[in-house]
């Protein structure tokens, strides 16, 4: 056993990074279930549409980040590309969106 | 070769080997011959336009054959013969190019295909069933909706299928490029070609999804009566043009950039020196893409959108001209000292730079919003953009043809046929088109059938002809090097320009069905250059010759295609009657039945095994 000390320290810290993984994984999902919660809960007291629009788009924000980082691995090493791409999609989309609300005239 | 494919096939084996292929190297060939059809049937088009166009208020063609003809020039020059070139060129040397044996995806990449080549025939069919669209390649709305007849369906329906091809074709690379690098070969290694085709990739990845919303909407407003584009119910029609140059404009950046990677490639191999400034090429590259996403509204300067719209989008589409002028410096500079040798594909290179430059010229011209005013929709514009599409893609493709001709089909070109065509083509070129400028710039319009005489037009108009000719004896003597070649070339080597500096020259020409036969390791940019200079002839392998897994074929591309092509007409002709409808679920039944036969059946692919390929002599 003496010779596979370096195999067990391996070993130790992949199962301490499992546990941290598992960990944000479940903090992540309570946090989800929770935002999800309180969307419905703003719109049940009903507070005024001026709040409540924006406060739920943030929140929607939020969880897309949570899916993307958290549970589609993005803050991951080795997902610089996909990241980048979908960062220039999002920029892409946004400045049509952009476009959309302010050039055209109805 | 492998000793099955020097055997003699019957033809109905070679079609059925066509029709289920999912090799890349036969798919780009595909491509490529596919792309040269249309691109005659374009160039007819073209001649027919400049005939009418020849002497003032001529009557060679109607009024209405007239739109029908700019129309197809157009739809079928870009998205038919333009685009399907570039992609087979990218199909068949970027694997290569990045020491892979295939795409990510060879299933996928045969289901681009045949979307292309179906679209491709359905737009054109519409010349046999009523007439073809009639409003421009551009289809603006509301001339497009209220266009009568099935022709604008149509370039709906084509477009869409087409589209669709070109998407999937746009994704592959990318995931081929990101994940199936060979060993060595980080992304600073890429030739330039490579890094064209990944960026032009992500364009298409971001430009078509518009073009696809765009055309969704056409469809529902002229076949079950939506009012999208319908002012007098509540619609916009100025959508119609954000969402077409959204996509528009990021396209000419993909049939461009490609063209701008090709000439990278042949500069240095033809000046035996490595290419000037790599880094700052991919960085304008990336610049390239990245601004050609904020300019599409140049296209409607005269829309009215006002001043600071259009100063925004001047500015930026003044600033594409910096990293165009850097990427045109370095290709000078690559030369410069170089011991040049000048053949046919140096010679569409060395052309280009001129050409393209005055193309850009006129291009920043343009984007000066108020003297947009004067030359919108003038010939003017026509000058321009056939200056950098004919004089940046069209002499890239024929440069990278001439080039890679070896590659692709195993002969080198003749070069003295090579030669005249070139001169009388770039010639012809420039006699048509240089005019034009000066005919927009006096006012012709553009799109009209005819001109009165006596108004200073009848000499350009004239001139503008004659050139129009000169280009279609370049092409046929084109043709004619390229039947002489097949019938009496010689066999080329694996490197025929003796001086070839990047990975698809280490393999035979044309390539094993497995690119290589031991992954070569990749030891700088130039990978077989650096090999060169060490010495040895070869790529020092990268692994232990081992057994090749390749993909089965499949015709199921080609049955789902049909499937959406069958159901196209179902959609485009439901609208006189409703029994037609029966085509469209035919359609999807078979289209929806071939999806799930490849979803349910496992298909491992087969091996080639190490015996059999130590067998092969090299």
């Amino acid at each position: 056993m003496t010779d596979n000390t370096n195999i067990n320290k391996i070993n130790s810290y992949e199962n301490t990074r499992r546990k941290e993984e598992m960990k944000h994984q479940v903090i992540t999902f309570v946090l989800m279930i929770a935002f999800t919660l309180i969307a419905f809960l703003v719109v049940a007291a009903e507070l005024s549409r001026t709040f409540v629009i924006p406060f739920i788009l943030l929140l929607a924000v939020v969880q897309v980040g949570f899916q993307f980082y958290y549970f589609m691995h993005m803050k991951d090493k080795g997902h610089e590309i996909i990241s980048s791409l979908i960062f220039g999609g999002i920029w892409i989309a946004a400045v049509t969106v952009l476009t959309f609300t302010t050039i055209i005239w109805w | 070769m492998s000793l099955a494919s020097t055997q003699k096939k019957s033809f109905g084996a070679v079609l059925w080997d066509y029709l289920t292929t999912v090799d890349h190297k036969k798919l780009g060939n595909m491509y490529i011959v596919a792309g040269a059809f249309f691109f005659i049937l374009g160039g007819i088009e073209a001649l027919v336009i400049r005939i009418q166009l020849m002497k003032p208020e001529n009557d060679f063609i109607s009024a209405g054959l007239y739109n029908e003809m700019i129309t197809m020039h157009g739809t079928t020059m870009i998205f038919f013969a333009a685009m399907p070139i570039l992609l087979g060129l990218m199909n068949a040397i970027m694997p290569l190019q990045i020491g892979a044996r295939d795409v990510a995806f060879p299933f996928l990449n045969s289901l681009g295909f045949w979307l292309f080549l179906f679209g491709g025939i359905m737009l054109n069919l519409s010349w046999f069933l009523g007439g073809a669209p009639d409003a421009g390649w551009t289809a603006y709305t509301p001339l497009s909706t209220q266009s009568p007849g099935h022709g604008v369906d149509f370039y709906v329906m084509g477009l869409q299928l087409s589209g669709a091809g070109t998407l999937i074709g746009g994704i592959n690379f990318l995931v081929t490029i990101v994940t199936m690098r060979g060993p060595g070969m980080t992304y600073m290694r890429m030739p330039l070609f490579t890094w064209t085709t990944f960026i032009a990739s992500i364009l298409i990845l971001f430009a078509f999804p518009a073009l696809t919303v765009g055309l969704f909407l056409l469809m529902f407003d002229r076949m079950f009566g939506s009012a999208f584009f319908d002012v007098a119910l509540g619609g916009n029609s100025i959508i119609w043009q954000h969402l077409f140059w959204i996509f528009g404009h990021p396209e000419v950046y993909i049939l461009i950039l490609p063209a701008f990677g090709i000439f990278s490639e042949i500069f240095p191999v033809f000046s035996k020196k490595r290419l000037f400034g790599y880094s700052s090429m991919v960085f304008a590259t990336f610049m390239i893409a990245f601004l050609g996403f904020m300019v599409w509204a140049h296209h409607m300067l005269t829309v009215g959108l006002g001043p600071v719209a259009n100063s925004i989008f001047a500015v930026a589409t003044m600033a594409i001209a910096v990293p165009t002028g850097i990427k045109i410096f370095n290709w000078l500079a690559t030369m410069w000292g170089g011991s040049i040798r000048i053949n046919s594909a140096m010679l569409w290179s060395l052309a280009f730079i001129p050409s393209f430059t005055i193309g850009g010229m006129t291009g920043v011209m343009l984007a000066t919003a108020t003297a947009d005013y004067q030359y919108h929709d003038t010939y003017f514009v026509i000058g321009h953009f056939h200056y950098v599409i004919v004089g940046g893609t069209l002499f890239g493709i024929l440069a990278g043809l001439h080039y890679w001709w070896p590659k692709l089909f195993g002969k080198v070109l003749h070069e003295g046929m090579g030669k005249i065509a070139f001169w009388i083509f770039f010639i012809g070129f420039h006699l048509t088109f240089f005019v034009q400028h000066f005919l927009g710039l006096m006012g012709m319009p553009r799109r009209y059938w005819v001109f009165l005489e006596n108004q200073g037009l009848d000499t350009g108009n004239l001139v503008s002809t004659i050139g129009a000719f000169l280009m279609t004896i370049g092409t046929i003597i084109f043709i004619i090097n390229i039947v002489y070649t097949s019938i009496k070339g010689e066999k080329a080597s694996a490197d025929p320009w003796g001086t070839g500096r990047t990975l698809e020259w280490a393999v035979s020409s044309p390539p094993p069905e497995y690119n290589f036969k031991k992954l070569p390791l990749v030891r700088g940019l130039d990978a077989y250059w650096i090999e060169k200079m060490d010495g040895n002839d070869k790529m020092t392998p990268a692994e232990p010759l081992v057994d090749i897994h390749m993909p089965n074929g499949s015709i199921l591309p080609v049955t789902m295609t049909i499937g959406f092509f069958i159901a196209s007409f179902g959609f485009i002709y439901q609208v006189d009657n409703k029994s037609w409808l029966a085509l469209v679920f035919i359609g999807f039944a078979i289209a929806l039945g071939s999806m799930l036969i490849r979803s349910l059946k496992d298909d491992h692919g087969y091996h080639i095994h190490k015996e059999d390929l130590e067998r092969e002599a090299d």
